[in-house]
């Protein structure tokens, strides 16, 4: 906390020049915990922006850091268990204000209406003893002066939208009484309730089949239309990243390896990271091999993080850059091709033939 | 792993029963019958208006070292069948079998032997990790109560467990709260694997980890089973992974199997028109193919509701097949081919079974028009020049005459129940909603009313605080439920030494508030385990 108002204040100083043009924009952002056995880095530096009526698909390995960086965007790492223990740098810019220097005050205000989350644990963010709808109903009156009753029509409209059977029914269950993927859809139900402008939804469909979730995607895409609201979409199901995505952004180990257009990620992925990760998947519109092929070794640990290149531990090619840059310099993001960055020490040829010979023929 | 030759024994003449023609392999569990209502109650006295029917008669059984998969769409009763079928909820009707044995009205006493034999890995990781263990502890916690010591120690076999699933021992004194979802997805993986078992049902074990942790995951149960001849039943909504770990697969629709089969023939040759839909609607990871729905089958209309499902086949009122028969008479699960089972009138790529019946009634049209093409083309001869061509007159006459009444009647009956079951908590859910509360401040209980209006929703972090107490009472059932307790008091005592450690998000006096919640506020916790009959009789 003391850390925050400290940078908080020296970024005030130098914020006005610096004010962003991008609806949401941030930069530099590092969340840090300090625990018994060392500080964990699980956000090291995430730069991205993003305009209003887009989608931001955030991909990576678990424990990459997706979910606390969205937290941080919300700027709920301050409350609740997780407050007293957080430390927090960066900036985050959300229509022309800046929240990791904002008080608590004014980012709780901005919560719910202008910015609103799916939570990836539904359970976390849904009251165990509070009837589903009446969670709803005061995420609704907290931004709209509106009765109770009305309130309620709208909590139904909700459910209904998300597609709870009987939502004039289920609006006065508890959230224990719902299948998995009927809490998960009555938190989207709360999320969107107030439409709101920058919508980060966390793992929204992982409990959802895919006509349901078919739906949910629409639902999304409507609100975007409607609102012109920008989306951030934390998933890892590519197939999801593929139907909404326009930019993808890849974490592994706290930081960002590669971001660009949806397109261009998945034809021509540049990180050997993603390579392991598109490789990894099982599809259903291929023949089933025996066996998955996991990125091999193991996630790196975010108190020692791998020096140089995180992922130099578990890189294939992390010997053919020369010297030892891999594991002495940390990879920059390098822009690749138009709006197309990559944080990795291949130099560009090696990198298209790995690419065309070794990747792509398996994929 | 050297016990059981009872149960051994017992399981032999079990295989006799076995009529399915695949059956080569013994068979490690059989359900039969099964059915689970939760009551709706109402008013003062508790009076039953009705019942959510998650679970409404279904049959199977799983093979020795086999891997079935469950589908299905959201709340068609797949968690409930799996808290069923490891006993962790007690079925309202039917007969479930392992090795053997009928295990059906087994008390949680009695169950106790079998827990470190049949495991279950939880659809909501956070609401099954007690948040005032750490992880070393919640992943030791089986061998502690089962009084088992591995090779080298637990300590050392635990941090095994946890690099296997991709945890490190940098997390071994964290607790659930300081991980991330998928972290906690695996540990529940690790402590259900832990003993390894015989019998794993898998909720959803996978969904929140990305495909490389997720392929690890995969394998390692792919090696378990190798190694062991472990038995999988795993619950999840990926069709590609489903496909990739099972063998066979049981499509389920509001509380029935409708469809199940071996893998190639329900993902080449799916017969019920619903598993034909659900296959359809899955995203293929290619932008280039994105917005191409041209083959997806849109399901059209509501969810029927498990409490007055409708009747005949529960699929009639979204069916683009549907005909009077399928309204009236609700088809049977039979062997169409070796190896595949199905509920319907009218299979896709199968002879229909009702080739009489050729009117489609007035939904299923209108169904078929979000219906691909292809799709009804592909639809049995027998039923569509029948109804669209040969017969105009015929066609239409019925469909005008039967029609209104056919349509009115599962609608009147929706809304007659939705007015029996009206929607106010009955004490019942008070108390359950109650017991979730159990570890955390016991007087917010008290008043829901006024607390509600504090708003949980718009500070979900803050909300997120009084969840984590909820989960404890999981948590407390999560103990029970490695070691179900037999005695109430037994239940509370777990309570409170799962409240003695006291973590980093812990209140008070968590003790001894869940010891007193407990015993206090019958009714189930959330994830209906183990402490569910301690506590609720
Ligand atoms: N309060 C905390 N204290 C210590 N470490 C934490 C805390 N919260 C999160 N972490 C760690 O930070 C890392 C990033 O967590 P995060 O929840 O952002 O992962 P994620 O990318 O969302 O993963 P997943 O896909 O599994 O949800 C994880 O390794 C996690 O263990
Ligand atoms: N304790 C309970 N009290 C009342 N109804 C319940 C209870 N538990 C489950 N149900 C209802 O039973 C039905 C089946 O729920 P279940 O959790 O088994 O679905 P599911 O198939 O696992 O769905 P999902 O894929 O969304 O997890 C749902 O309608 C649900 O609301
Ligand atoms: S920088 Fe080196 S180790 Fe890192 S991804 Fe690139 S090649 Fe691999
Ligand atoms: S054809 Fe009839 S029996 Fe078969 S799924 Fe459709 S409605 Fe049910
Ligand atoms: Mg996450
Ligand atoms: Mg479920």
């Amino acid at each position: 906390m003391t850390e925050l108002s400290k940078n908080g204040a020296a970024v005030d100083e130098s914020a006005a020049a610096q004010r962003p043009e991008a609806f949401l924009e941030v930069r530099d952002l590092k969340v840090h915990f300090p625990t018994d056995d060392g500080l964990v880095k699980s956000v090291d530096g995430v730069s991205f922006s993003l305009e209003k009526g887009k989608t931001l698909a955030i991909v990576g390995e678990s424990g990459s850091g997706k979910s606390v960086t969205s937290l941080a965007v919300m700027g709920l790492h301050r409350l609740g268990p997780r407050g007293k223990n957080v430390r927090m740098s960066g900036e985050i810019w959300l229509d022309g204000k800046e929240l990791v220097s904002a008080s608590p005050d004014e980012v709780r205000k901005l919560r719910g209406r202008e910015m609103a989350m799916i939570f990836q644990d539904p359970l976390s963010a849904m009251h165990p003893y509070y009837k589903v709808g009446d969670q709803i109903v005061e995420a609704y009156r907290v931004h709209h002066d509106v009765s109770k009753k009305v309130a309620r029509a709208r909590a139904i409209e909700m459910l209904d939208r998300v597609g709870i059977p009987e939502p004039a029914k289920r609006v006065d269950g508890y959230p224990h009484e719902f299948s998995g993927g009927m809490r998960q859809r009555a938190m989207i139900a709360m999320a969107l309730v107030n439409n709101p402008e920058l919508l980060i939804a966390d793992e929204p469909t992982t409990a959802l089949d895919v006509t349901v979730q078919a739906q949910i995607l629409d639902l999304i895409r409507d609100l975007q239309k409607e609102f012109g609201s920008a989306v951030i979409m934390i998933t890892h199901d590519l197939g999801v990243v593929a139907e909404i995505a326009d930019e993808v952004l890849v974490m592994y180990g706290g930081r960002c390896v590669e971001r660009g257009p949806a397109g261009e990620v998945f034809e021509q992925p540049q990180h050997p990271y993603t390579w392991g990760l598109l490789g990894s998947m099982p599809r259903i519109d291929r023949e089933t091999s025996e066996r998955l092929i996991p990125v091999k070794g193991q996630p790196p640990s975010l108190i020692n993080v791998p020096s140089g290149c995180a992922f130099h531990p578990r890189c294939p090619y992390a010997d053919i850059p020369k010297g030892n840059v891999t594991r002495t310099v940390r990879p920059e993001l390098e822009q690749v091709s138009t709006g197309h960055w990559s944080a990795c020490h291949l130099p560009t040829e090696d990198r298209q033939r790995i690419w065309t010979e070794e990747i792509a023929p398996k994929l | 792993m050297s016990e059981t030759k009872k149960t051994d024994e017992a399981a032999i003449p079990q295989q006799t029963s076995a009529s399915e023609g695949s059956a080569d392999r013994e068979v490690l569990l059989r359900v039969e019958g099964l059915t689970k209502h939760f009551p709706i109650k109402k008013g003062i006295l508790q009076r039953q208006v009705g019942a959510v029917k998650a679970v409404d008669g279904i049959d199977f059984e799983v093979r020795k070292g086999e891997t079935l998969g469950v589908v299905g769409e959201s709340g068609c009763g797949k968690s409930t069948m799996g808290r069923v079928i490891t006993r962790l909820q007690d079925p309202t009707g039917g007969k479930i079998t392992f090795e053997g044995q009928d295990i059906t009205r087994l008390s949680t006493g009695q169950m106790r032997p079998l827990r470190r034999d049949i495991q279950m890995i939880f659809q909501d990781p956070y609401g099954s990790l007690n948040p005032r263990h750490t992880i070393g502890s919640i992943v030791s916690a089986p061998f502690r109560l089962q009084g088992v010591e591995p090779e080298g120690g637990v300590k050392k076999e635990v941090q095994r467990l946890l690099s296997l699933v991709g945890l490190s021992p940098e997390h071994y004194n964290r607790y659930p709260h300081e991980f991330s979802g998928g972290q906690r997805q695996r540990i529940g993986i690790a402590r259900a694997l832990a003993l390894k078992p015989k019998l794993v049902v898998a909720d959803e074990p996978v969904s929140a980890l990305d495909v490389s942790i997720q392929a690890q995951v995969v394998n390692l149960m792919d090696d378990l089973q190798q190694e062991l001849g472990l038995t999988y039943v795993i619950i999840a909504h990926d069709l590609s992974v489903v496909r990739h770990v099972s063998d066979r697969i049981a499509v389920m629709y509001l509380g029935k199997i409708v469809e199940l089969a071996d893998r190639t023939s329900l993902y080449e040759a799916p017969m019920h028109p619903y598993t034909k839909a659900l296959m359809s609607a899955v995203p293929v990871p290619d932008p280039k193919r994105r917005g191409q729905k041209n083959e997806r089958i849109l399901l059209r209309g509501d969810v029927p509701s498990p409490i007055a499902p409708p009747s005949g086949c529960r699929f009639h009122t979204r069916c683009w097949k549907a005909t009077e028969i399928c309204r009236t008479t609700e088809p049977q699960l039979i062997e169409l081919r070796p190896g595949q089972r199905v509920a319907c009138h009218h299979p896709e790529n199968f002879a229909d079974q009702a080739p009489q019946d050729t009117v489609l009634l007035s939904a299923a049209k209108e169904a078929s028009e979000l219906v691909p093409d292809a799709v009804v083309a592909d639809a049995p001869a027998e039923t569509k020049p029948a109804a669209a061509g040969d017969e105009p007159a015929a066609e239409e006459k019925p469909a005008g005459d039967k029609e209104p009444a056919a349509e009115e009647k599962p609608a009147a009956k929706d809304t007659a129940s939705e007015q029996a079951e009206g929607s106010e908590a009955t004490a019942s859910e008070q108390a359950e909603g109650s017991e979730a509360t159990a570890s955390g401040d016991a007087s917010k209980t008290a008043v829901p009313e006024t607390a509600a209006s504090k708003t949980p929703a718009a500070e979900p972090a803050e909300a997120a605080e009084p969840a984590e107490d909820a989960a404890s009472a999981e948590a407390v059932a999560e103990a029970a439920d490695t070691a179900p307790a037999p005695e109430a008091a037994e239940a509370a005592a777990a309570a409170e030494t799962a409240g003695e450690k006291t973590g980093p998000g812990a209140k008070s006096t968590p003790g001894k508030a869940t010891g007193k919640a407990a015993k206090k506020t019958p009714g189930k916790p959330a994830t209906g385990t183990g402490s569910e009959e301690s506590s609720g009789k």
